[in-house]
């Protein structure tokens, strides 16, 4: 279990993590989700010891990460900048990681397979692609075999097997019992891989959800119509609470009703219908919604020519 | 609570760290390639200078009572101090470069022991390639000047120490470095920080008057830290062991403000 309580970075006079308070637990996997410049490396890197927060603290399974006599084998990380040296070779990088805790040279190998790394092992990893490098951070994350895993924006760079890969991975980590944060700036792909949500703005918590209430939250509950006789259907269907309105042409968009009602009614009718198309919210659309909503809550005021020109008026 | 049962076997020690750190030191093509300079250079230069010096006594004359031997035969550290010095810097500034010292720091999150086995690993390295280095300069050097029949051996008056001196004398070089390093975290900052320290210091304490030249021209870190080399004493100096202690000196300075920097400052 993750526990940030009051979590606060400054950097000079930029908040870049303000007052965060949230809880991972374990057995699911969390995703971490904000846009870019949202906080969330610098939470993590704070959930690790590498950033001092300026005020607030970070535990892991109840410690200081830095208390823990053995970091590697109860916590394992990916850092959002390879944090990897361009010149060593990915064994012998996992070697000497693996020498701080007394981890084996049998596991070094078996992560090696694991990942995927097994032909390149012995390759500078400056000459790794984006995406081996990545498997290099994720193989330096599972050599402990901890019980909790921080990765941030693990996904990047990987091709579409890779991060079918990774999804697989880190869904069965969490199924053993495991915490598993990951952050991502892509719902889409915590959509896929993600139970739970935190999501960050401007480095303050906007939503700590879960995905399935994240997405009734923004559902929108709309159906788009295509008819050849708009006018006879938007008579047919009009009722209480239901709100049809024109999107031009041939086309309406009918809340208050779900898709079966208003086929059925056009059935009826005899009103043929060319389209008819549930407009389920995305989970993208209701993070932007969410976010945007966050960011405008942060700023009462609008940028500073505009407070001017608005003080002028009254 | 999460928190897992851990077998004291799994903790991280100093121990750990130094054979963590020495992995790294080895795994590196810049420390083989940095050490075989130093070595190179110290024995080619070394037995170059000291047969110029043996081919002028043919033709001119031997040399006067203050002729060092066995400093002529070592100077070849002079040049070799400067890879030495850059791989000291290096050890530490190419994590800060590559991102690797956070993976080092989430390993290792007290810090202060990382900063410790650098240090140790490096200097260990350092003194044992550098005293090889600066053995064999000493023994080809003295080859050279037996033609003219003014060598002397590994016995003779304080040629050991001097020996030992230049081996003393990189590894000092090293760990300034590596102080410097964990100080600056920036490459090209911590060696030009490095050099400016050791060979601008003394071209521009030249330029001072006399009478404060003569109390701080000593104590500049080449200028006392080079005394452990000579066998034949300049009065105005320090003594060799003073002249080492003096540059080891600076040396844990360099180290203890890195140490701080490395406990209060975010990765």
């Amino acid at each position: 279990m993750i526990e940030a309580r009051g979590l606060t970075k400054r950097y000079g006079h930029t908040l870049a993590v303000d007052d965060l308070s949230f809880t991972v637990q374990p057995g699911i996997v969390t995703g971490f989700l904000g846009p870019n410049g949202a906080g969330k490396s610098t939470t993590m890197r704070m959930l690790l010891g590498l950033d001092a927060p300026t005020r607030g603290t970070a535990t892991i399974g109840g410690r200081r990460y830095a208390d823990h006599p053995a970091p590697l084998r109860e916590v394992g990380a990916l850092l959002e900048a390879r944090a990897i040296h361009t010149g060593r070779s990915a064994r012998n990088h996992l070697l000497a990681l693996a020498a701080t805790t007394g981890i084996t040279r049998r596991r070094v190998e078996e992560v090696i397979d694991l990942v995927g790394l097994t032909a390149v092992a012995r390759k500078r990893a400056g000459d790794f692609s984006l995406g081996m490098g990545q498997r290099l951070g994720i193989a330096s994350a599972l050599l402990g075999d901890p019980h909790t895993l921080i990765l941030d924006e693990p996904v990047n760079g990987l091709d579409p097997e890779g991060i079918l890969w990774i999804r697989n991975l880190l869904k069965s980590l969490a199924a053993e019992g495991r915490t598993i944060f990951v952050s991502s700036h892509l719902m889409s792909e915590m959509a896929q891989t993600a139970s739970h949500l935190v999501v960050i703005g401007r480095g303050r918590l906007i939503a700590d959800v879960g995905v399935d209430e994240l997405t009734r939250m923004a559902s929108r509950d709309l159906v788009k119509v295509r008819t050849t006789e708009v006018a006879r259907l938007r008579d047919l269907i009009a009722g209480d609470g239901v709100v049809v309105t024109s999107r031009g042409g041939d086309t309406l968009e009918v809340s208050g009703l779900d898709s079966a009602q208003i086929g059925l009614a056009a059935a009826r009718g005899g009103i043929p219908l060319i389209e008819l198309t549930p407009q389920q919210a995305s989970l993208e659309e209701a993070f932007m919604e969410i976010t945007r909503d966050a960011v405008e809550f942060s700023t009462p005021h609008p940028p500073g020519e505009l407070v001017g020109a608005e003080g002028e008026v009254r | 609570m999460t928190t897992v049962a851990m077998s004291p076997d799994a903790r991280v020690t100093q121990g750990r760290v130094i054979l963590s750190e020495w992995i790294k030191l080895r795994s590196l093509r810049s420390t083989l390639f940095a050490l075989l300079a130093a070595v190179v250079l110290t024995v080619g230069l070394g037995v170059l200078i000291t047969g110029l010096r043996a081919n002028d006594f043919n033709q001119n004359g031997p040399p006067g009572p203050h002729f060092d031997a066995t400093l002529v035969s070592l100077r070849g550290i002079y040049l070799s101090q400067l890879p030495v010095g850059v791989l000291g810097v290096l050890v530490i500034t190419g994590e800060y470069a590559t991102g690797m010292i956070r993976a080092t720091l989430a390993a290792v999150p007290r810090r202060l022991p990382v900063l410790w086995a650098k240090a140790l690993v490096f200097a260990v390295v350092v003194f044992v390639v550098g005293g090889i280095a600066s053995l064999l300069a000493f023994v080809g050097g003295q080859a050279m000047l037996s033609g003219a029949g003014i060598h002397v051996g590994l016995g003779s008056p304080g040629a050991a120490r001097a020996v030992l001196g230049g081996a003393l004398y990189l590894t000092v070089v090293g760990l300034l470095g590596v102080g410097l390093g964990f100080l600056i975290r920036n490459t090209a900052g911590a060696i030009a920080t490095l050099f400016g320290l050791l060979l601008v210091l003394p071209a521009i304490a030249n330029a001072l008057p006399s009478s404060l030249y003569n109390d701080v021209f000593r104590y500049l870190p080449m200028i006392a830290g080079t005394q452990a080399m000579t066998t034949v004493r300049d009065p105005s100096l320090l003594t060799p062991w003073r002249g080492i202690g003096v540059f080891a000196l600076y040396a844990v300075v360099a180290i203890g403000a890195g140490a701080v920097g490395l406990q209060r400052r975010d990765a």
